[in-house]
């Protein structure tokens, strides 16, 4: 595995430990009827989106899910942005318009969160064709659910990429559960790396869980879509700590929860590893930098002004 | 002037606005293969090669979400969709992500997305999953123009226009005046979406239309020639409509009667029943009616499909009924 220098473990921590607050606060403002709508939390899998992030360029556009913070604070850093969207301000990613499940951010090669399981998967495949067809080295990638690894619509992603040979780079987040039913219960074949086998694509399962483990996976399959244009997947897994969505109920055995939660916890497992580094000085010093960070946003946010329904009319034509 | 087919038409402006465009790319089945299913294609791989011509496997959810993807990243997609009937297996990248992308990302993202639907209509009696009009369907959902030309020069006029606009346009395509050869400009200009035209005119009755109803409702109009001057007017563009062209016609003369080949329930007449009620109602001497077909799917035998379907007949008819009392 290659090394990860201090500097960029301590900023890849940093970013897991912000998506942890935002996801934290975000519910707290759910519950205070702050922010409305539907809500599908992040944590537990951090060490996915930072991981993968980590390996990817501006100009390598990404395609999200419904669960989509944790993607799009580990893609851009804009937490003001994410905060401000989730909160319905002008201010926000997608100026109030979208949402929790429909974030977007051009700069940053984030074209949008998807409300609709799956929904996503060609656009990633979009993107990476545009990337061939204007002769860049950049890449398409789209995270999807074990959930959505069901959606005929993956099959016909692999089956187009690896047939036009488009650099596309598929994250399966293997949570093991899709909103509620267990996978075991919907999924005949539990291994992703079949389904890309069945196309030629090469795949690998990886720990999720594990930030330096993920980093690795996630640069060596993109250093090898962008030297032979060709897709890849990768079959992350990892354990969602939180309900579905808002205030469903989570049926799932509280027993292995409590292992999860207390044993396999992403920050634990990095932090654990390098005592030297994630030193209790320097665990609370990048506490801070993460609530600072989340807090600063939802003080903006918070003070901004809210869409304006007569622009909103002008640009979309209603009358 | 010269002659030319509708096909041949749409596929010169194609290849003109390729020529000029080079983020235009056509994606659909069989589209580099042989010209494609309606010679639609024809010596456009050899042209513009693999990258700007590209052949699909039978995926439509798939090369439409390609699109939808190459979209947001600044291309200019034209997905062909070999029979307007497929376009139902690729509905969630059509309607919730290729129609609904711009408004959901807070107007970031412009869906600059051709969608042909090839062969539309009825009338060739290819039965229940090859035979219809979905002009409805699209108007119903925000986010995309709707077009369906029935001559060359509108078919090709539209694709210009739909080829210039960077949001998503369904444009339905009228199949039985595929191969027709018509008196066409010797240059084709774009016809701006929600312009109807009047193709004859008439004081008595204004008759509105779209798609391949043009050719019945002419037949229609003519054979009233005595009886009743019928004004007959293709919408061309069912979204946006040419409300001011319609309401003018109805200021002349207060009879209005609309006649489409998709079925009346829910369809776009009900639609323009319902503005010509709302905004002219006081022009209006008679009831608005409206005739489309029956309430069911296109069945195969000829006898049965022309029975579900308008005819020139009925198209009479339904003038007639505006007069009676």
């Amino acid at each position: 595995m290659a090394k990860i220098s201090k500097k960029d473990l301590l900023d890849r921590y940093s970013w897991m430990l912000t998506i942890r607050h935002f996801e934290r606060r975000a519910k707290e403002l759910y519950r205070a009827s702050l922010v409305k709508g539907a809500l599908h939390l992040y944590i537990g899998e951090e060490a996915i989106a930072v991981g993968v992030c980590s390996a990817l360029r501006d100009d390598d556009c990404i395609f999200s899910t419904h669960r989509s913070h944790g993607h799009y604070l580990a893609k851009t850093h804009d937490v003001d942005g994410a905060m401000a969207e989730l909160l319905g301000r002008a201010t926000g990613c997608s100026r109030g318009h979208g949402g929790s499940m429909h974030m977007f951010n051009r700069n940053k090669g984030f074209l949008g969160s998807n409300g609709i399981v799956g929904g996503g998967i060609p656009l990633a495949m979009g993107a990476a064709f545009a990337a061939k067809y204007r002769h860049t080295d950049a890449i398409g990638a789209t995270f999807f659910g074990d959930g959505a690894a069901n959606q005929g619509v993956l099959h016909e992603t692999l089956n187009m990429c690896a047939l036009l040979k488009l650099p596309l780079l598929a994250i399966c987040e293997n949570n093991g559960v899709a909103a509620t039913t267990l996978t075991t219960r919907s999924t005949a074949e539990q291994d992703r790396c079949k389904l890309a086998a069945a196309y030629g694509i090469a795949a690998e399962t990886v720990d999720g869980n594990d930030l330096e483990a993920v980093c690795d996976a996630a640069a060596r399959a993109v250093k090898a879509i962008r030297k032979t244009g060709s897709p890849r997947l990768l079959d992350l897994r990892s354990y969602r700590m939180e309900p579905h969505c808002g205030i469903i109920k989570d049926n799932r055995d509280p027993e292995i929860h409590h292992r999860q939660v207390t044993e396999f916890d992403p920050l634990l497992i990095t932090a654990r590893r390098h005592p030297d580094i994630f030193t209790e000085k320097e665990l609370a010093n990048l506490q801070s930098l993460a609530e600072s960070r989340v807090e600063s946003a939802i003080t903006k946010a918070l003070a901004a002004p809210m869409p304006d329904p007569e622009l909103f009319k002008q640009n979309f034509g209603v009358c | 002037m010269r002659k030319m087919t509708y096909i041949d038409a749409v596929r010169e402006v194609l290849a003109q606005e390729m020529e000029r465009n080079p983020d235009i790319f056509i994606i659909g089945e069989d589209v580099d293969v042989d010209g494609g299913v309606w010679n639609e294609t024809a010596g456009l791989p050899e042209r513009f090669g693999a990258m700007r011509v590209v052949g699909t496997p039978i995926s439509e959810a798939g090369f439409t979400g390609l699109a939808a993807g190459a979209a947001l990243c600044g291309l200019h997609p034209v997905v062909e969709f070999m029979y307007p009937d497929f376009i139902h297996v690729a509905m969630d990248q059509v309607v919730n992500q290729i129609a609904k992308a711009e408004l959901m990302f807070g107007n970031q993202a412009q869906m600059g997305v051709t969608m042909r639907l090839c062969a539309a209509g009825t009338g060739t009696r290819e039965a229940a999953q090859h035979s219809q009009n979905l002009e409805a369907w699209f108007n119903h959902m925000p986010g995309m123009s709707v077009v369906m030309p029935a001559t060359a020069t509108d078919a090709a006029g539209l694709m210009l226009t739909a080829l210039r606009t960077p949001h998503p346009v369904i444009f339905i395509e009228s199949r039985r005046d595929y191969y027709t050869e018509q008196e066409v400009p010797d240059k084709f200009e774009p016809i701006p979406f929600g312009c109807g035209q009047i193709i004859r005119s008439g004081k008595d009755v204004t008759l509105l239309t779209m798609g391949y109803m043009r050719t019945k409702a002419l037949e229609a109009a003519e054979a009233l020639r005595g009886e009743l001057d019928v004004e007959v007017i293709d919408l061309r563009s069912v979204k946006p409509l040419d409300m001011p062209l319609i309401l003018q016609s109805l200021q002349k003369t207060g009879h209005v009667v609309i006649a489409h080949e998709a079925p009346e329930t829910g369809g776009v007449g009900a639609e323009i029943v319902r503005r010509i009620t709302a905004t002219g109602f006081d022009l209006l001497d008679a009831p608005p009616l409206v005739l489309g077909g029956k309430d069911v799917a296109t069945p195969f035998s000829a006898v049965l499909e022309d029975v579900v379907v308008p005819q020139t007949a009925d198209v009479i008819e339904l003038i007639r009924d505006s007069f009676r009392k």
